[in-house]
């Protein structure tokens, strides 16, 4: 009895190891504003390698990048560069991560195509967005009250608005929080007092991207820094990659593969 | 015989477990809302979660205070209240009293199917058609508010108050509508009267259905309130109910992450608000129940 029990437990040991140091499984975890990319590359990897197994899930970055470090994910996406104290922990623990921006993410202010205003300067936006400037007069435009739209709080969208707009001032309360770009879209469109921000890929003819600062928010001022609402997306990997990983990767980073999905998913491709 | 008393065990336990499993279902349910929501008193108190008034859960330092919600969520469901109960017990009583069999037989079922339309088709119409239409009439800033909130929910509980309302008021014993004619009373007066008298048990049920009915619909705000997080000052202010913060926040909060169990603690407010609402409903169908003529 007791000699059939150890040879489940060998057996069960067995399977766990073979489990995890298996070639053709890549775990990925970390950030949801690169969830939307991540998914469709990887479905479209897979199809590509059936015999690779990748399996995606969005903990947010600073959950990504702690997992990666403390190797329970191979890849860690992040919506931003590993802070300090992040590459100092994974120095004590002797990992070496090693980032690969995937693609450009780039948030335009949109308002209805009614609105006379087509330039805007951050630090206006900023006080629209606290909710110190709440006519249109203040900016130049006619004399009506500024309607705020804003993301969830959560959401990535949000993150990139509060980080580079905001400068991690608080969204007024009193602005109509909307749970996707779409409903952004939505919203503004039907109001003619209305200020919203979209990510690129959703901005249409159904509303007017205003500049910054006279620059046109598009993916080449994206790219090139000059559009000041634009960030790089990350993925990082316990050091170089190598097998699988690297694979992969490259399939990210391939203009004619992955890089269509970045496009696909509302966000900048790198070439 | 024994094979026979047998078997009829067996069928009375086949049924005691499908009865078993919908009480099981909502316990476990329950269990695993208490598990997850709980831990956020660990970083608020009570009082300050309840009774603050900045719902930030995702800046650092976070702030997990839901009043603006709650106040947004009642808000919307007294207003809702205010116009769905005369819109659905006017229906009844004229379903019930007034009507002739055949506009009856017309009416009853377009009611009964408006209550089968899609929350999220309400949503929807609400938002492109009835928001604009707010802008543009009442000259407002947005139309995604308070007021469009409560009209659609008024649309969804219409249905549920009319339907328990006119069975209420049609099963009142025929006796007491002949006598009080008898007596030399008008048709209105009978129904002012006796009829709504004599079903108020019926009614009352009927509107506090509807109304959690509307506090707990989700879709609905999450489309049409605008979503803004501050304590309402007038009926045509954008407002975030509980229901759409949950909805909209969940998909992204970190999994175990005190903005997790933030939103879990929201849903324990609003599976008790309900509770309530059901306990009252049935207190009062219990207390004033409906016995005939004695009712009166």
């Amino acid at each position: 009895m007791k000699s059939r029990w150890m040879v489940l437990i060998a057996a069960s040991l067995l399977f766990l190891v073979s489990g995890t140091a298996s070639a053709g499984s890549i775990r990925m975890d970390g950030s949801t504003t690169v969830l939307p990319i991540a998914q469709k590359v990887v479905e479209a990897y897979m199809k590509e390698r059936p015999d690779v197994s990748i399996s995606v899930s969005g903990g947010g970055s600073g959950n990504g990048i702690k997992a990666l470090i403390d190797g329970t994910t191979d890849i860690a996406n992040s919506s931003r560069f590993m802070k300090d104290e992040e590459v100092k922990l994974a120095f004590e623990k002797g990992v070496y991560p090693v980032p690969f921006a995937i693609a450009y993410d780039c948030i335009v202010p949109v308002v209805h195509p009614d609105n006379p205003i087509a330039d805007i300067s951050m630090a206006q936006l900023k006080s629209i967005y606290m909710g110190e400037i709440k006519n249109w007069k203040e900016v130049g435009g006619p004399d009506k009250e500024i309607v705020v739209v804003s993301r969830d709080t959560s959401s990535g969208t949000y993150e990139v608005w509060e980080e580079k707009v905001m400068k991690k001032e608080r969204v007024y309360a009193g602005a109509l929080l909307q749970a996707s770009n779409g409903a952004v879209a939505q919203t503004v469109s039907k109001n003619k007092v209305a200020i919203g921000y979209l990510g690129i890929g959703y901005v249409d003819k159904s509303v007017k991207a205003l500049t910054i600062n006279g620059i046109t928010g598009n993916e080449e001022t994206a790219l090139s820094g000059k559009f000041p609402v634009s960030r790089a997306l990350f993925m990082f990997t316990r050091g170089w990659p190598t097998g699988d990983i690297l694979n992969f990767i490259n399939y990210v980073l391939n203009p004619q593969k992955g890089q269509k999905f970045v496009r696909e998913a509302g966000f900048v491709p790198l070439y | 015989m024994k094979t026979r008393r047998r078997r009829e065990q067996l069928i009375r336990l086949c049924f005691f477990v499908a009865a078993s499993i919908s009480i099981l279902v909502l316990f476990m349910i329950l269990v695993f809302l208490f598990i997850e929501g709980i831990p956020i008193l660990k970083k608020v108190s009570l009082v300050h979660f309840i009774f603050g008034k900045e719902w930030y859960p995702t800046s650092s330092p976070p702030d997990f205070g839901i009043l603006p919600l709650l106040v947004a969520s009642i808000a919307v469901t007294v207003l809702s209240a205010f116009m769905a109960i005369p819109l659905g017990v006017m229906t009844a009583i004229y379903l019930a009293e007034i009507a002739s069999g055949r506009i009856r037989e017309i009416i009853k079922p377009v009611v009964e199917l408006l209550a089968a339309l899609p929350s999220v088709v309400i949503g929807f119409f609400g938002m492109v058609v009835v928001a604009p239409f707010l802008q543009d009439t009442l000259d407002l800033a947005t139309g995604l508010n308070l007021f469009n909130a409560s009209m659609m929910l008024a649309f969804m509980s219409v249905p549920t108050i009319c339907t328990i309302s006119e069975d209420a008021i049609y099963s009142v014993p025929r006796e007491l509508k002949e006598a009080s004619m008898a007596l030399g009373a008008t048709h209105w007066e009978t129904i002012r009267r006796v009829m709504i008298p004599a079903s108020l048990s019926g009614i009352s049920t009927s509107i506090i259905l509807g109304m959690s009915r509307a506090i707990g619909e989700t879709m609905v705000v999450l489309m049409v309130a605008g979503g803004a997080a501050m304590i309402p000052t007038s009926i045509f202010k954008p407002v975030r109910p509980m229901p759409a913060s949950i909805a909209a926040e969940m998909a992204e909060a970190p999994f175990r992450g005190d903005h997790y169990h933030a939103l879990f603690a929201i849903g324990i407010v609003l599976f008790l608000f309900t509770l309530c609402f059901n306990l009252v409903a049935d207190h009062i169908a219990q207390k004033h129940k409906q016995v005939g003529a004695a009712t009166l």
